[in-house]
């Protein structure tokens, strides 16, 4: 995708008619989180993503991208700074109207939380349990409701035929899909993934990141994905975030990443053993 | 990392010999003050006894009239086993979903605890539930024999409550011990705890819900029976009579149909697990 379709979202984003419901975008300012057993994982982040733009977050295992993520999706409170997503301070707010803002915020996890004896259908309808009645999820846990909009969202990843199967007899890879698919049916107007292509093998990981941003684009949604596969990173994404020790390395387009730049993020001098190979290339990047 | 000193002793070995000896010395006293001796029971004059008594058991007991009131009072102990049952869910459930700190939306941003107060207020709730099973429902019976006169009510109730206290709180320990994450993603994504219980909890804990209910439906036949010796309905109730008026057939014809309840119970719950599991 080429970096100049950032600017344009804007101004399709302005002719939506959901655009009002969509809200402003997301930003982070000073933002640190330090967990319970004294270590820091983020430090000083400031962050602005604009609404409907489409970033991925690469860098080191242990760099702090997960936490990032889910300091974004309010599942942690940062220790300092300060977080708003569309125009609201998540942690100013009530429980009840944290709650609301939630569930317009959709996060796919690294392993898709999904019950194993659960089936697809209602794995993926859970996602928008957030917009439901209590009435109208547990009539729907006993007869699934709206089953054509759970297969519309497989669809999208291959995997209608998958309906009316149960979780746990599901491959990695397919479970992994079945958790974005939950994601993409719950429409959220702040889309996170969390290493969403790790089970799956190097076409499929394409194939399904290309689904993801491009549905992301096709509803206006902001799309912030964290990935290992620095090439995927760069073929599926305008902008690119670096994470390096809870601090961003660099923020930017991502024609414009050098070399030397990723030599640097993924750097590491803690290694007992280093190839040679391994030291003068700098970068190994494990694929999937 | 490798350890400098070359010390690769496991840190868990201390702890664990050190439980290993604290169980040993709290049950060694435990089978002191029991005075436990086997040895009584080959005695010879008590050897003696028991045969004479369990000589009476043959053959079981099969007038018609006999089987009549049998069925008759099998059916009140099933009736007050599963009527009991039945209240106790009705306390269990509420008080296991307000106890439970697996379907907490605070804990969620903490690391899975949650904040001070909101447990402080799971605690009384505990508390009741303490009460309920601590207090014999064998003693609940006898006050509600006098409260509600003899008869089935009152091993109705006395099951209800000590029961709702046991499913209660195995019910929380159950919804705790299943896997966090699914119910943490609803919770992140919007969802009410409620909906997070349905979506999330039951899925992986119905199982294990199902035969614990189904065990202690077994558990509650049986209380049923002995609350029948102060009054309370059913088999108990006429094992009683049977046991005073020293009809040892009877007793036995109770005792082979209580074997079937119970074997019963077990298929049941066999059945139930393999559907839900």
């Amino acid at each position: 995708m080429n970096p100049q379709r950032t600017s344009a979202t804007a101004d399709q984003l302005a002719r939506r008619p959901d655009d009002a419901l969509k809200g402003g975008g997301v930003s982070l300012s000073g933002v640190s989180f330090r967990h319970a057993n004294g270590f820091t994982a983020l430090r000083d982040v400031d962050l602005q993503i604009a609404r409907g733009e489409r970033l991925a977050l690469i860098g080191p295992s242990g760099a702090g991208k997960t936490t990032l993520l889910r300091v974004l999706a309010t599942h942690l409170q940062p220790t300092a700074g300060a977080v708003e997503l569309f125009g609201e301070q998540p942690w100013s707010l009530s429980s009840r109207s944290r709650q609301h803002l939630r569930s317009r915020i959709g996060l796919i996890h690294q392993a898709p939380p999904l019950p194993a004896r659960q089936r697809v259908v209602t794995a993926v309808l859970a996602g928008r349990l957030g917009q439901w009645s209590l009435g109208r999820s547990l009539l729907s846990l006993i007869h699934p409701i709206d089953r054509e909009g759970a297969a519309r969202a497989l669809a999208t990843l291959d995997l209608a035929d998958k309906l009316f199967d149960r979780c746990d007899q599901l491959s990695g890879g397919q479970l992994q899909r079945v958790g974005i698919a939950r994601v993409l049916y719950q429409n959220p107007a702040l889309m996170l993934a969390d290493e969403p292509v790790s089970a799956m093998d190097p076409v499929l990981a394409a194939n399904s990141l290309s689904v993801l941003t491009r549905e992301a684009e096709r509803h206006g949604t902001t799309l912030v994905t964290s990935l290992h596969a620095v090439e995927l990173a760069l073929a599926h994404f305008p902008r690119v975030i670096a994470v390096r020790g809870g601090q961003v390395l660099f923020d930017k387009a991502s024609s414009a990443v050098t070399r030397a730049e990723l030599d640097a993020l993924y750097a590491n001098d803690q290694l007992v053993d280093q190839p040679d190979g391994l030291q003068v290339r700098g970068l190994h990047i494990p694929r999937c | 990392m490798l350890n400098a000193s070359g010390d690769y002793r496991d840190p868990a070995a201390g702890p664990r010999l050190l439980i290993t000896l604290l169980a040993v010395a709290l049950i060694w006293p435990g089978l002191s003050l029991s005075e436990l001796d086997l040895g009584v029971l080959f005695d010879g004059s008590n050897a003696e006894t028991m045969a004479a008594f369990l000589s009476g058991f043959w053959p079981p007991a099969g007038g018609r009239d006999f089987l009549l009131l049998l069925s008759r009072a099998t059916l009140e102990t099933l009736a007050i086993a599963t009527a009991g049952m039945a209240l106790a869910l009705v306390i269990a459930i509420p008080a296991a979903l307000v106890a439970t700190r697996a379907l907490s939306i605070s804990a969620i941003s903490r690391g899975g605890r949650p904040k001070p107060w909101a447990q402080a207020l799971r605690w009384p709730v505990r508390g009741m539930l303490i009460v309920l099973r601590s207090v014999p429902e064998i003693v609940w019976a006898l006050l509600f024999v006098r409260a509600v006169g003899l008869g089935p009510t009152a091993g109705v109730l006395a099951i209800a409550i000590t029961y709702a206290g046991m499913l209660g709180k195995v019910y929380a320990e159950i919804f705790e011990s299943v896997d966090p994450l699914p119910v943490r993603a609803l919770l992140g994504a919007g969802s009410s705890r409620l909906q997070a219980f349905a979506y999330a909890v039951i899925p992986q804990a119905s199982g294990e819900m199902l035969s614990y209910t189904v065990y202690r439906w077994e558990c509650a036949v049986r209380a049923s029976v002995v609350m029948g010796f102060v009054g309370a309905g059913g088999l108990g109730q006429q094992m009683d009579l049977s046991i005073r008026m020293f009809a040892g057939g009877e007793v036995a014809s109770m005792l082979l149909t209580f074997l079937a309840l119970v074997m019963l119970a077990d298929v049941l719950s066999g059945l139930l697990r393999r559907r839900f599991t």
